[in-house]
C-alpha cells in the first residue's frame, strides 16, 4: 500500500431545522472545508458526496455534479456514496480509497442530508424504504426494529428499562457543548423514561431527531499534508460489512454482525485494538443501538454494555468517553451526513480543539451504521505525529 | 369477489427449503449453502412462538396507527424458521405461540413511497392461539 492517509480539515454546519436545500447545505459545509485546509478549489482532485436520499426528499438528483460547480472544483472526478445511514462513513471509506490508491492527492467528502421538509410519517418511510418487501408491507419502520431489538435485549440480559434512558441522558449532556447540535440541553432520566411511546418499550427521547445538516473532510497523503499543517489525523483503519437485507433473518436480534465484521476489520488495519481506543462516536440513531455497537466492537461483553452506562464509564470523564458530540441523540441525524459528523468530532478529538467537551486522545473510532444494521462502517484515526 | 374466491385466492405463507436443509422466510434466489430453492413450505399451516414484539405509535402513511409486530419463530420439522410481521392485539407476551391470519391489505398501497405494483400487500398477522 502506498503512504498514510491524513485527514487535513474538517467543518460542519449547523444541525437541525434548515431554511437552506440540499445543494445550499453541501456547499456551506464544502466551502468551509476548504476554508480550514486553505486549498484551493482547483486542486481537489476527487470531490465524494454522501447522501441518502435527495432525490427521495427533495427531487434533487445528480448532486456531486452541483456541488463541484458551485465549490469551484471542476474538473474533479465526483461521485454520490449512498449506503443508507450509513453513507457517510461509506463516504470515508470511498475518500480512503481515493488516497490510498494513489488516484487522487486531494480528496473532498462532504456528506448532507435535507430532511426536515418533511412530515415525521414521510421521513420516516422515505428512510423505512430500504426494508425489504415482506418487512415494508407491514408498515416496518426502522424505530420498529428498535422498539423489537430492544425489548429483546432488555428480557434476554437482564437489563433494566433505566440504563438506555442513561444512555439519552449522557448524549445530551455532551451535546450541550456542541455549537453545531440540533438540542443543546440537557435532559432528566425522569424526562426520557415519561416521554411518549415511539416503539414500546421506545419512547421519543430513545430516539434521534429528523435533522438537516452538511459536514465535510478533506484526505490527503501524509506526505501533502505537511504541506499545509502539523496538525493532522490519520486514518489507521477502515472497515466495512454487510448484514442480512431481511433483518429477523439474523441468528441473533440483538448481534449486528455488520458492527462485529468492520470493526474487526479496521481494528486488524489499524493494528490498535478495543482497548486502544480513547473516544468513540457510535451510531445512537436510537439508544439500545449504543449498547449493540459497545459489544459488537467489544468495549464490552455481549449483553453488559448497559452496566457500563451505569458505572458511568462512557461519560465524558469516564475511562471510554463515547458520543462526545451528542450523538445523533442530540446533535440530529441528517442521514448522509452523520458519518461524515463523526469524522469531525474524532479529527477535533485528535486535534485537541473540541473546545469544552475535549476529552485527552490519542486515537478514535466512529461506527456509522446503515438500516438496522444492515451495512456498517467502522473507521479508526489517531493523531498525525 | 365473493368470500368464496378470497378464500380460493388465498395465497400461501411461502417459505424456501434448501439442499441443506435450511428454510428461509421469504425465499430468496440462493440459500446460505449458496444453491437454489429446492421446496416450498407453506408457514401458515403452522404456528409460531413470539421472539419479540412492539407497538409502533407513529407508522408511516397507509399503516394502522398503532401498529403491532412481532418476530416469530416457526419450528418446521425441527428447523428454526423466524418472521416478522404484524400482529392481531398488543396483548401478547415473548413466548407466547401465535397462529398466521391472512388478511388482503396489510397497509394503504397508496399512501406509502413504494411504487404499488411493485409488491404484493396481503400477506399474514399473527395471533395469539392461547
Amino acid at each position: 500500500m502506498s503512504e498514510n492517509v491524513a485527514v487535513v480539515g474538517a467543518s460542519m454546519t449547523q444541525f437541525g431545522k434548515r431554511e437552506a436545500w440540499i445543494r445550499e447545505l453541501l456547499a456551506e459545509a464544502g466551502k468551509a472545508c476548504l476554508d480550514d485546509t486553505g486549498v484551493e478549489p482547483h486542486d481537489v482532485e476527487h470531490l465524494y458526496v454522501s447522501n441518502m436520499a435527495s432525490g427521495e426528499f427533495e427531487g434533487m438528483t445528480g448532486v456531486p455534479n452541483a456541488l463541484a460547480h458551485d465549490l469551484d472544483c471542476l474538473p474533479a472526478y465526483t461521485q454520490r456514496v449512498d449506503q443508507t445511514s450509513s453513507s457517510g462513513g461509506a463516504g470515508m471509506y470511498a475518500a480512503w480509497q481515493s488516497v490510498a490508491s494513489g488516484a487522487s492527492e486531494m480528496t473532498l467528502l462532504v456528506g448532507g442530508e435535507k430532511m426536515t421538509h418533511r412530515s415525521t410519517g414521510e421521513a420516516t418511510d422515505v428512510i423505512a424504504s430500504l426494508t425489504h418487501p415482506v418487512e415494508y408491507k407491514h408498515g416496518v419502520t426502522l424505530p420498529s426494529f428498535a422498539g423489537l431489538t430492544a425489548r429483546r435485549y432488555l428480557d434476554r440480559y437482564d437489563a433494566p428499562r433505566e440504563s438506555l434512558g442513561k444512555v439519552a441522558v449522557k448524549n445530551h449532556k455532551n451535546g450541550v457543548d456542541n455549537p453545531h447540535a440540533q438540542f443543546r440541553k440537557e435532559v432528566g432520566l425522569d424526562t426520557v423514561l415519561e416521554s411518549p411511546i415511539v416503539a414500546d418499550p421506545l419512547r421519543l427521547y430513545d430516539f434521534c431527531p429528523i435533522t438537516d445538516g452538511s459536514a465535510a473532510l478533506m484526505f490527503c497523503p501524509e506526505s501533502v499534508a505537511r504541506e499545509y499543517t502539523d496538525e493532522y489525523a490519520l486514518m489507521s483503519g477502515v472497515g466495512g460489512a454487510t448484514d442480512t437485507h431481511v433483518v429477523h433473518e439474523r441468528a441473533e436480534p440483538t448481534v449486528m454482525g455488520g458492527v462485529v465484521e468492520s470493526g474487526t476489520e479496521a481494528y486488524a488495519m489499524s493494528g490498535y485494538g478495543p482497548e486502544d481506543v480513547d473516544v468513540a462516536e457510535l451510531h445512537d440513531m436510537f439508544t439500545i443501538l449504543e449498547f449493540l455497537q459497545m459489544e459488537g466492537l467489544e468495549f464490552a461483553e455481549q449483553g453488559e454494555a448497559w452496566k457500563a452506562i451505569e458505572e458511568g464509564t462512557t461519560e465524558r470523564d469516564g475511562e471510554l468517553p463515547i458520543n462526545t458530540s451528542g450523538g445523533l441523540k442530540s446533535k440530529g441525524h441528517p442521514l448522509g451526513a452523520s458519518g461524515v459528523a463523526q469524522g469531525y468530532e474524532i479529527y477535533k478529538q485528535l486535534l485537541g480543539e473540541a473546545g469544552p467537551r475535549q476529552v485527552d486522545a490519542d486515537v478514535g473510532l466512529a461506527c456509522n451504521v446503515g438500516g438496522f444494521g444492515n451495512c456498517v462502517i467502522t473507521t479508526i484515526m489517531e493523531a498525525g505525529a | 369477489m365473493s368470500h368464496e374466491n378470497v378464500a380460493d385466492a388465498e395465497p400461501r405463507m411461502e417459505a424456501a427449503r434448501y439442499a441443506d436443509g435450511s428454510i428461509t422466510y421469504p425465499p430468496h434466489p440462493l440459500g446460505s449453502d449458496g444453491s437454489e430453492p429446492v421446496d416450498v413450505v407453506d408457514l401458515s399451516e403452522h404456528t409460531a412462538t413470539v421472539v419479540t414484539w412492539t407497538t409502533s405509535t407513529a407508522p408511516p402513511p397507509g399503516v394502522r396507527e398503532p401498529n403491532h409486530l412481532a418476530i416469530v419463530e416457526f419450528d418446521v420439522d425441527g428447523q428454526p424458521v423466524r418472521a416478522l410481521g404484524q400482529l392481531t392485539t398488543n396483548e401478547v407476551e415473548i413466548g407466547d405461540d401465535v397462529a398466521p391470519v391472512y388478511t388482503e391489505e396489510l397497509r394503504d398501497p397508496d399512501a406509502g413511497i413504494r411504487e404499488p405494483a411493485s409488491q404484493d400487500w396481503d400477506g399474514y398477522r399473527f395471533e395469539p392461539t392461547d
